[in-house]
């Protein structure tokens, strides 16, 4: 397949690749890794004007733990982010950046990439839900840093500006007793997920004092299970309690028929992704207390 | 249209070329360098024939545009062999009869080097998750997976005794007869 012409520009710098986003407002785009836009480039699905690499701009990769928060850079890869030491400590991402596409996928894919693409079935977008996570977007005008509640506004979609940046996402720091799990169900290795859960809880003594769900795959965008959060807090854990938030979070799910599968299983699946998250979350909190 | 100048290292040798920055890498391998041992498979990022190696990390290149492998290096299959000599994990495809139509094979091989690379003793299962982003419809991925598993022997055992490796290449050529017989 032969991509549409476009202009391509290398900035060496985030002020030069900003001013090139705002003299070809509307018609440029970011390139990171490029294994979202590239085929949809290809498709023909995307046509922009201008692709500006970002390969050149310094500074966007760091993996950084601050007093409250893990900080990644956008350019930082899936496999950068699955082999730095902080996955050991954060569980939740070293499975989701273990298991995002295939091994190709994951030496060039960014965790930018992935997250301005907004793919309504990729991995990361039900991450970020899930742990309530930030983006930080630059612009000339300065810095915005955007909930992923209010981020990701429908299939392809998000609240980045034509004119910014997309440069770190944000999550909050590791406390003692919460644990996280990424599960997903594909028909083959390789393909978008049929149902992805990112599912966080953090144990206060025998009890829940808070959690998190993040749900892919089955509806227009990746969404935050808050019913399901709700039923948890407060609660000691129990198979019992953790098939009720299931529920709360098929019954949140929108999905449609596809190749993937009809609606009923899909639904049936979103519920059992997440008692195995939740298992799983809950026993890694405990063995990190 | 405007074209760039991309510099492109590969297989060790610096080669330029004037692009279209629509032009993908693969095409710049097979079209304007006449390396035409990278395969174009299914075109759309899935089934890997079209995998090389990028700065050492193993890329589709169906997936990149020639003008980001600029300054970058390349490695094909083409690079593999060392004059007539196959690189083991050649040999080992011809041992244990890893390929059939072949088409899929370049794209193995290079994806299976980039794995020996980052782990030189997979297990069966890391080597079936190495290669998962590369198909082949022939095989059944068997005899790929006996293939991978034959030159990581070997590639670590040349590497663990430098001190005899001219004596184990010798004699991994002998034995690797009965199995290409067999």
């Amino acid at each position: 397949m032969i991509p549409g012409q476009f202009d391509y520009v290398r900035p060496g710098d985030l002020d030069q690749a900003l001013g090139l986003l705002r003299d070809r407002e509307g018609e440029a785009k970011l390139l990171s890794g490029g294994y979202s836009l590239i085929p949809l480039i290809k498709l023909r699905l995307a046509q922009p004007g201008l692709l500006v690499d970002m390969r050149d701009l310094s500074g966007l990769d760091g993996i950084v733990e601050t007093d409250d928060e893990l900080r990644i850079g956008a350019r930082a890869t899936h496999r950068q982010i699955h082999e730095n030491e902080v996955s050991a400590r954060y569980p939740l991402l070293h499975d989701v950046t273990g298991g995002i596409g295939d091994p190709q996928v994951r030496n060039w894919g960014t965790i930018g990439g992935s997250v301005a693409h907004a793919d309504p079935a990729s991995d990361w977008p039900a991450v970020l839900q899930a742990a309530k996570a930030t983006i930080v977007c630059r612009s000339a005008n300065g810095e915005r840093v955007i909930s992923a509640k209010d981020f990701f506004i429908d299939t392809f979609q998000t609240a980045i500006e034509p004119t910014e940046v997309l440069t770190e996402i944000r999550f909050r720091r590791r406390p003692k007793g919460q644990g996280g799990a990424y599960v997903k169900l594909e028909r083959k290795v390789g393909d978008f997920a049929t149902v992805g859960v990112a599912s966080i809880t953090k144990l206060d003594g025998s009890t829940i004092g808070w959690a998190g769900i993040g749900v892919t795959g089955v509806s227009a965008s990746p969404f935050a299970a808050n019913a399901a959060e709700e039923i948890l807090v407060g609660q000691a854990p129990s198979e019992d309690l953790f098939r009720r938030a299931a529920e709360a979070a098929a019954a949140q799910a929108e999905p449609v028929a596809d190749v993937r599968g009809p609606v009923d299983y899909k639904r049936a699946m979103v519920a059992e992704m997440t008692v195995r998250g939740l298992r799983k979350a809950v026993e890694r909190g405990l063995a990190y207390s | 249209m405007t074209t760039q100048h991309v510099t492109v290292t590969v297989n060790g040798e610096a080669r330029e070329a004037d692009v279209e920055p629509r032009l993908l890498l693969v095409h710049l391998l097979r079209d304007t360098f006449g390396l035409t041992g990278t395969h174009v498979g299914c075109d759309t990022s899935n089934c890997g024939a079209c995998t090389v190696h990028v700065d050492g990390m193993s890329a589709k290149s169906c997936t990149m545009l020639a003008v980001q492998a600029d300054g970058r290096e390349v490695k094909t299959i083409e690079g593999m062999a060392d004059g007539a000599d196959l690189h083991p994990l050649q040999q080992a495809f011809w041992d244990q009869h890893g390929l059939q139509c072949g088409f899929c094979t370049p794209g193995m091989i290079m994806q299976a080097a980039w794995l020996l690379g980052e782990n030189p003793k997979p297990s069966e299962a890391e080597i079936r998750e190495g290669i998962s982003g590369n198909l082949c419809r022939c095989t059944g991925y068997v005899n790929i997976v006996k293939a991978i598993q034959q030159a990581a022997g070997e590639l670590s055992a040349s590497e663990s005794a430098p001190v005899v490796a001219a004596e184990t290449t010798e004699g991994q050529a002998v034995s690797a007869e009965p199995a290409a017989a067999g």
